[in-house]
């Protein structure tokens, strides 16, 4: 096992672990790169490019990118903070997303990075696809208006629960989270008590009966901006 | 203009000085006589519709979007429907408490915004006085003082909703079986400071209303007034509630057509009609028939049905009031002014009360009980008795709901009166903008929210337009 190694991002030398990726790096530094599908805990995924940074000067999803000596790596530049407007945009014309009444208002991943992007609206059309909802189970919900694709339900179902229950089926605009294939939450041995329930950053998976409770002012992200928390870490000089 | 073909048709589009969209059209004969004017509501909105499917707890944050002014009587009258469904509506005294706290912040707010910046330049400059002044920047560069109070009797009741709600437009306060906050002592000592002043402003604006009333009263006693039925939620005592309570109708006589009427089963006392050239309903009382049940509602509906006001201020000011009709329900149509007002006088004495009162600020929030797949939510929303019905299937999901908005009650109420005003004042004469706005002098004493839009404030254009009867535009003036 080789030594730590040292990586330029944007300028600031940071210590990383041989074959640490640049987002976990990043993340124990106190440097914050943003991020959608990505989760401590889960398996990195690369899916929404949100934390895409130039390594070396090459485009790459820094949560699946690991770090090699003397990496030279652009996080927050002008160029890449556009790129991910136009990420998360996409995003928001791809889906249904009403922030005005989803209960996920105030503690949803999605809404608090279009905030810190500092995107008003987005600069796409909507497309306004027909989803379902599935509320067959009595204490979990499925709303795939909000689903961005982010796997994080996929991933913690498999590797965490070990149960499989929520997969990716169809192609393209038709990709979709199927429940084993194409059954019924109610049917399908998902529990409340999975970590599948709690991982999803938008208002696609929810606990029933929680809506709402949280007032105006005490949620997440009414408190702090998303990644002030990874921001937090890093040492006072 | 004449044409050949007889009629001619004035188009007041939109009607201005009120909440959403809506035109007026008067048709005159070749004599110039008024054959028939009629208000339409020209906005779809499908909220009946959309919401279909969607998890019943969103429906008191998702329907209250359909208003900007109000929206917190959407907000209870859903939260007042799910109650039931989740058997949680024998609220916790905390809960109900902070929701009428609220309540009354919003009846603060959205008489003071009608009386002060929508009606005002009307009543203080008179209904065809110059046009460039007759708005509210005109009525702040004249009486800056009254403007001002104006303004801030709303602010302060934006500030209630924003205490109990979380936000002053569109706020989550009230969820399923309850509230989700409380009001804590800081947010107490701060609504406190300043209720005296609020109160004493209430009672200025109150004395406006009256005054106006009593001073023109041989001018507008018949200005689009009618005798009609007046319909309000009451007490058990009778008295006026405006959060909770029974349906109260009375006729223009004050006879009782049904008293304390379970809300649940609301729709067996009201029917609604459907008309093909409005997209607003024609709500009626069933006993009486689709032709003559039509009602009234809003606070000249409320003052008239209840039998007593349980704060003393508002309370003598009822008792003045009604001696306008010996005792009788006043069919002035232009006495709703005064009839907010009391309101308006009331909503601040009962917030002065809550905010003294410990059990706003109690820990108990939520009640459940016995699941319901239906509720129904009646409330009196400043513009008029508010009624909301859902019904959900198996899996939580709305699978059907009807909304009774409170203008919609006001629509047959608000064609007559614009069909009298019409014929009294528009036949056989040249018409002038300041003539055209007396139709709609009549129509904003109703405050009606033509689409419970959120967009609708503001100046918007008149346009008139003088239609033959073949549909060709003869001549046009517009109002930018």
């Amino acid at each position: 096992m080789s030594g730590p190694v040292t990586i330029l991002i944007d300028g600031v030398e940071v210590s990383a672990r041989p074959g640490q990726t640049i987002l976990d790096a990043a993340d124990e530094a106190g440097i914050y790169i943003p991020r959608l599908c990505h989760l401590p805990g889960l398996a990195p995924f690369g899916s929404c490019r949100v934390c895409t940074v130039t390594a070396n000067g090459r485009p790459c999803a820094s949560c699946t990118t690991p770090v090699t000596p003397g990496m030279i790596v652009e996080n927050d530049t002008e160029r890449l903070r556009e790129m991910r407007r136009q990420i998360v945009e996409m995003l928001f014309s791809e889906g249904n997303h009403f922030c005005m009444f989803c209960e996920k208002s105030g503690n949803c991943e999605l809404q608090a990075m279009a905030y810190r992007l500092g995107i008003p609206a987005s600069r796409y059309p909507g497309i306004w696809p027909v989803r379902d909802v599935d509320s067959t189970h009595p204490d979990i919900l499925i709303d795939r208006n909000r689903c961005i694709l982010c796997g994080r339900c996929v991933r913690a179902s498999r590797d965490v629960d070990g149960k499989q229950v929520f997969g990716f089926v169809g192609r393209g605009h038709g990709k979709r989270i199927a429940v084993l294939g194409d059954a019924r939450l109610r049917d399908s041995g998902v529990d409340v008590t999975d970590a599948a329930i709690d991982v999803c950053p938008v208002g696609a998976i929810l606990r029933k009966g929680t809506a709402f409770r949280v007032p105006i002012g005490q949620r997440r992200f009414d408190k702090e901006p998303i990644g002030a928390d990874i921001e937090a870490r890093k040492e006072k000089p | 203009m004449i044409t050949k073909n007889g009629y001619r048709r004035i188009v007041i589009e939109p009607v201005t000085r009120v909440e959403g969209h809506g035109k007026v059209t008067i048709l005159l004969d070749e004599a110039g006589k008024v054959a028939r004017a009629r208000l339409h509501i020209v906005e779809f909105r499908g909220f009946e519709r959309f919401i279909e499917g969607r998890p019943f707890w969103e429906m008191p944050v998702a329907v209250q979007r359909l208003c900007g002014i109000c929206p917190v009587s959407h907000h209870l009258c859903a939260a007042k429907a799910v109650d039931r469904i989740v058997g949680g509506e024998k609220l916790t005294p905390t809960a109900e408490k902070v929701r009428r706290l609220m309540h009354y912040g919003q009846f603060l707010q959205s008489h003071a915004l009608h009386f002060f910046h929508l009606c005002s330049p009307d009543l203080l400059f008179g209904f065809d006085s110059d046009v460039a002044n007759r708005n509210v920047l005109g009525v702040a560069a004249r009486y800056p003082e009254l403007a001002k109070k104006g303004i801030l009797l709303r602010k302060y009741g934006q500030e209630v909703i924003r205490v109990t709600a979380g936000k002053r437009i569109h706020g989550t306060g009230a969820i399923p079986g309850g509230v989700n906050k409380n009001v804590n002592a800081a947010e107490r000592e701060y609504l406190k400071k300043d209720i005296d002043q609020i109160l004493a402003w209430s009672e200025e604006s109150l004395a406006i209303a009256k005054q106006y009333t009593v001073d023109h009263l041989a001018e507008i006693a018949e200005f689009g007034s009618f005798p009609s039925n007046h319909l309000a939620v009451v007490r058990a005592d009778g008295a006026m509630d405006l959060y909770d309570g029974g349906l109260r109708a009375v006729d223009a006589e004050g006879s009782v057509i049904f008293d304390h009427f379970d809300d649940q089963r609301y729709y067996e006392a009201i029917g609604e009609e459907v008309r093909d050239w409005s997209y607003m309903k024609f709500p009626f009382i069933r006993s009486l028939g689709m032709e003559h049940g039509w009602y009234r509602v809003g606070p000249l509906a409320r003052v008239n049905a209840c039998d007593f006001i349980d704060t003393p201020k508002a309370e003598a000011a009822r008792k003045e009031f009604k001696g306008l009709a010996g005792g009788k329900p006043v069919n002035v149509t232009m006495a709703y002014h005064w009839a907010r007002m009391i309101e308006l006088v009331h909503a601040a004495e009962k917030i002065a009360l809550l905010l003294d009162d410990p059990d706003i600020g109690g820990t108990e929030l939520l009640a459940s009980g016995r699941r319901r797949r239906e509720g129904v939510g009646v409330l009196e929303a400043p513009r008029g008795t508010l009624f909301h019905h859902y019904r959900v299937d198996e899996n939580d999901q709305i699978a059907m709901a009807n909304l009774i908005v409170s203008t919609t009650s006001n629509n047959e109420p608000m064609n007559r009166a614009v069909e009298k005003v019409a014929k009294d004042h528009l036949s056989g004469v040249e018409i002038t903008e300041g003539l055209l706005n007396h139709v709609e002098v009549a129509i904003r004493a109703y405050d009606p929210c033509l689409s419970c839009a959120t967009h609708a404030l503001g100046r918007m254009p008149l346009v008139v337009e003088v239609v033959d009867a073949a549909g060709c535009v003869v001549d046009r003036k517009a109002r930018d």
